[in-house]
């Protein structure tokens, strides 16, 4: 069966984008080839930065025929019937139709139509160029004369030109013939930019691997990842150093190469005296090159990988990355410096007086007022979170100084780190320092979150006074837009919450969030009736949406969320001590039996409401004839005095024993007793009992909503 | 005296002109105005727009006043040059031809690292963008590389390629020096050799004094406002000639005043003295005017529009 061999070649690609880039090529092709009723026996993707390709084995050489009857008219119908048919079926006359006979309408005509099948190759010079014309590139571009054309061709970036190959093992491949945008399919190829010059044919996937590999083009990503990886142990392992691994950064590099040449360079030793994450950030982010480390720490080599093979062995290049580190680290050094030098004479108070100057957002006023109400927040907070409430208070008053230093405004990615730096050596206390660092986490949902006292009081503030403020001037998410990341703050509050297992009320932190926003925002009081009449209650309901999506991911049953958060829940603790030992409870023997009791409790009642019986209104013991009815209020008003103890404590992994206890005695109600007694009071009676079993269940979930 | 670009930074200018010349460009001199980058020249600007086959190259003194550092950086200047290249069409060889000026400057991509790394290019004020690479030499940047796709709010139809290369930066690294201030500025030697720190290191000290310091806000905010006042007054005259009748459409005076405004906001912005909030609403009355120039400028004779006779 033929192979399909298909190279779209562009100039160079956005990294990013390629490995993903590649995987919808294949999706699309295959989906359309199947759609047009091919198969085939394997599909797979490569990419380089000038490249997306496609290897497709075994795809059937043509599709099928497709017969399809189309039921016509009674054979004595008009004329003008059997001429519309004849015309729609596409036939020249009725002798080409069927007869046949049905006992209830007569006999009619049957049209048998039969759709050729069309070689494989023709359905691909269909198919490919609407693929490419539509490909999804999150960004694309026109280029060159016919780009003043409507509807010209997009893509990333040029596209170069197409190959396209496709034929049986045995045979020469032929060319799939199309065109898109002015570039024709071929069977032509390019190798490296600078290693291999001139056109390359190639007939299949194997040859054009080969050539490709002759021509130095690694195709396989994977491969380019491998050999950097080993390439750069082996060369860091003989300088005595090691590899810092970087696999995000590592994917980066390997999709800016097709030959990867791994070197390794030095900046100044002294730049060493630079805070560790200000080297790694401009070797990383500014040069695309790997640290490496020594046995005491950084060192002052870094790893570099080329894309070619250069006539002096690499040592030009690996001067001129050096010359490029180095002044990037010069400059660095300058800010250090100057920022030093000022925390020494002045301290932090020039920084923290700018925020006034700065706007944070144009309703909620500047950086300064925010971080005034941070202030105040951690420092309210710091009680319930054990820290102290001075030292809270001196982080978030720091928290956010170093916005104004020269090192944050070249690297923002150190807000935090520096000014935990800067505080360090202003003699600030330790716990201080670090608050400053930590109080941005966890940014990300693996993110580690906070766990010092100070850090987490100041960390919680920010984000309490970040979605009040929003909620405040009705900002809030919509869809898939959340521009200032409100989403993330509210899971950072849920993360630090449950992972600090902090029992923190949200109603009231989230009040008095509010308060001191209102009066920033609109400059006088919030009214009780703002506050608590809708503000409160929606932010708590947002709340609840992404504790939900949270515990969900963290594998919690969605029906035991529903069961367990109710409008008011306001103690993310409890409501995951719940939903745990709830889904616990579940998983036993006695839990799925008392399930089922509550839901024939529940099924009973329901049926009984509907057809207007009377259900008691308490139950009178003195109308029990069997013993399993005392048994089962017995049980109950025992399960109703130990849940309610430990509820209020917020103990619900003690509560529900008291609730697994009744598993018996409700099995035994039901296997004893006729709930649809003939003497209506005695029935009445026994609905209230039933009732009384969901009302003590009640305190613990809201056993309706588990499925 | 040498035209080699190894040996003089006039030479690497030269050799650039004498490339770009081969390959139909006209060679245009600066434009008479302060700007941050070679990209608002007007022939850049105004011509990418409109449907007239345009290729220029030219040098662009740029002005980033915050990266002034009193003469004693090695590689910040607050006044630096920018070569940049206009080719309207972009055409199919663009990489090449772009490969092709720096070997004959020098740098020979068998023994250097030549990588396009993605750069998407955006300018608020000019309400423009387009894709393409900064090129990477041995991890440094050298160049701007960008298939433009708006100007001032207007597609770019047909989409011109624009090349900005960094002269300082690309000179210092085919000299093989580490201080700015130390190329061979003429490729004279002993006495008539003339440094760069010659030409500029005492106007680099004058220049960054007078940003940070001295500078009047009060007089760029009044000179920003004058400036868009008479953009708007020169795009709101009739475009007509009172004098002979003939019609005349101002797009260059007017873009110019645009130049002046977007200009003033960035000294402004270099004094810190335009907060975050401001700072949106300046960028959008300066794209104001680039949108009105660009619009203007389509309704030329080589923006496309009528002929003038």
């Amino acid at each position: 069966m033929p192979d399909l061999l298909f190279e779209l070649f562009s100039e160079e690609i956005p990294a990013r984008m390629q490995r993903k880039a590649a995987g919808d090529l294949r999706k699309l092709v295959t989906d359309a080839l199947v759609d047009a009723g091919l198969t085939y026996e394997g599909a797979r993707e490569y990419w380089t930065p000038r490249r997306l390709v496609l290897d497709l084995r075994g795809l059937t050489s043509a599709s099928k025929d497709v017969r399809e009857e189309r039921k016509g008219p009674r054979t004595d119908a008009p004329v003008k019937a059997i001429e519309g048919f004849l015309r729609g079926a596409g036939l020249s006359s009725i002798d080409e139709a069927e007869t046949r006979e049905d006992p209830k309408k007569g006999s009619f005509y049957v049209a048998t139509i039969v759709k050729p099948g069309r070689p494989a190759a023709d359905i691909l010079a269909d198919i490919l160029p609407s693929i490419i014309e539509n490909f999804p590139w999150p960004k694309s571009m026109r280029w060159g004369a016919t780009s003043s054309e409507a509807g010209s061709l997009k893509w990333v970036r040029p596209l170069q030109s197409i190959l396209c190959t496709f034929g049986p093992e045995t045979e020469e491949p032929e060319v799939v013939d199309f065109a898109v945008g002015g570039v024709a399919a071929s069977n032509i190829t390019q190798g490296h930019r600078f290693h291999a010059a001139g056109d390359i044919a190639v007939k299949r996937f194997a040859d054009y691997a080969e050539k490709l590999e002759r021509a130095h083009v690694v195709l396989d990503a994977e491969r380019r990842k491998d050999m950097i990886r080993t390439d750069a142990q082996n060369l860091a392992f003989a300088k005595g150093l090691e590899l810092v691994s970087d696999e995000g950064l590592l994917e980066e590099v390997a999709n800016l190469v097709e030959w990867p040449v791994p070197l390794i360079g030095a900046f100044q030793q002294s730049y060493l005296d630079l805070p560790d994450e200000v080297i790694r950030l401009t070797i990383k982010e500014n040069q695309k090159c790997f640290v490496l480390r020594k046995a005491e720490g950084l060192s002052n080599s870094f790893l570099l990988v080329a894309n070619i093979e250069a006539s002096d062995g690499g040592k030009e290049i690996i001067a001129g990355n050096e010359k490029v580190v180095n002044a990037r680290l010069a400059d660095a050094d300058f800010f250090w410096g100057t920022d030093r030098q000022q925390i020494a004479t002045e301290g932090f108070d020039p920084w923290i007086e700018k925020l006034d100057a700065v706007t944070f957002h144009a309703k909620l006023g500047s950086q300064g007022a925010r971080v005034r109400r941070i202030e105040s927040l951690a420092a309210k907070l710091a009680e319930t979170v054990e820290a102290g409430a001075a030292l809270a208070a001196r982080a978030a008053k720091l928290a956010k100084a170093d916005l104004n230093s020269q090192m944050v405004y070249e690297f923002p990615e150190l807000q935090g780190f520096m000014g935990a730096r800067y505080a360090q050596i202003a003699g600030e206390n330790a716990a201080v320092a670090a608050a400053i660092e930590e109080h941005y986490s966890p940014l990300g949902p693996t993110d580690d979150v906070p766990t010092g006292p100070v850090s987490v009081a100041v960390a919680l503030a920010d984000k309490f006074d970040l979605l009040a403020g929003f909620w405040a001037i009705d900002q809030k998410p919509t869809g898939s837009k959340d521009p200032y990341a409100l989403r993330r703050a509210a899971l950072g509050i849920i993360r630090i919450v449950l992972e600090n297992k902090l029992s923190l009320p949200l109603i009231p932190a989230v009040k008095a969030a509010y308060d001191q926003v209102h009066r920033d925002a609109f400059g006088q009081d919030v009214t009780a009736e703002i506050r608590d009449g809708g503000l409160a209650d929606d932010l708590l309901g947002f709340f609840h949406d992404r504790l939900k999506v949270y515990l969900r991911d963290q594998g919690a049953r969605h029906d035991l969320l529903d069961a367990v958060i109710d409008e008011r829940a306001d103690d993310l603790l409890a409501i995951a001590g719940r939903v745990k030992a709830l889904g616990e409870f579940l998983d036993t023997e006695d839990g799925k039996n008392l399930l089922a009791g509550t839901r024939r409790a529940a099924n009973i009642l329901a049926a009984e409401e509907k057809k207007g019986t009377t259900i008691a209104v308490t139950v009178n013991a003195d109308l029990f004839e069997v013993e399993a009815e005392s048994q089962l209020q017995a049980a109950i008003a025992k399960a109703e005095k130990g849940v309610s103890d430990h509820v209020t404590e917020g103990r619900y992994d003690l509560a529900i024993p008291f609730i697994a206890a009744l598993r018996a005695p409700v099995d035994r109600f039901f296997d004893d007793v006729l709930v649809n007694a003939e003497d209506e009071a005695v029935r009445a009676n026994r609905l209230a009992l039933l009732q009384s079993i969901g009302g003590v269940t009640a305190k613990v979930a809201d056993f309706s909503c588990i499925a | 005296m040498s035209h080699d670009p190894k040996t003089s930074f006039q030479g690497l200018i030269l050799t650039l002109h004498d490339y770009w010349a081969k390959h139909g460009c006209v060679i245009l001199q600066p434009y008479d105005m302060e700007v941050g980058a070679g990209t608002f020249h007007p022939a850049t600007t105004l011509r990418a727009l409109g449907p007239k086959p345009w290729k220029a190259a030219y040098v662009q003194p740029s002005r980033r006043p915050t990266d002034g550092r009193y003469g004693e950086s090695p590689n910040r200047l607050q006044h630096y040059y920018q070569y940049q290249v206009l080719l309207k069409p972009s055409p199919p060889s663009l990489q090449d031809l772009y490969l092709g000026s720096l070997d004959a400057i020098g740098i020979d991509p068998k023994l250097h690292d030549i990588r396009f790394v993605e750069d998407d290019w955006e300018s608020p004020t000019l309400g423009a963008w387009g894709l393409g690479w900064e090129v990477w030499c041995d991890g440094m940047e050298v160049s701007q590389f960008t298939y433009f796709q708006q100007v001032c709010g207007f597609p770019c139809q047909p989409a011109s390629g624009e090349l900005t290369y960094g002269l300082e930066r690309i000179a210092m690294y085919v000299q093989g020096v580490d201080d700015v201030y130390d190329l061979n500025f003429n490729g004279g030697t002993g006495a008539d050799r003339m440094s760069y720190g010659d030409v500029f290191k005492q106007s680099e000290r004058e220049y960054s004094r007078w940003n940070f310091d001295v500078a009047d806000t009060q007089i760029l905010f009044r000179h920003f406002e004058d400036a868009e006042a008479e953009c708007q007054c020169i795009l709101a005259a009739e475009p007509v000639d009172p004098k002979k009748g003939q019609a005349i459409v101002m797009a260059h005076p007017a873009y110019d005043q645009c130049i002046k405004a977007s200009h003033a906001f960035n000294l402004l912005d270099a004094r810190g003295v335009i907060s975050v909030t401001e700072r949106q609403s300046y960028i959008l009355r300066v794209r104001t005017l680039a949108k009105a120039c660009g619009e203007a400028f389509l309704a030329t004779e080589w923006g496309g529009g009528p002929a003038e006779k």
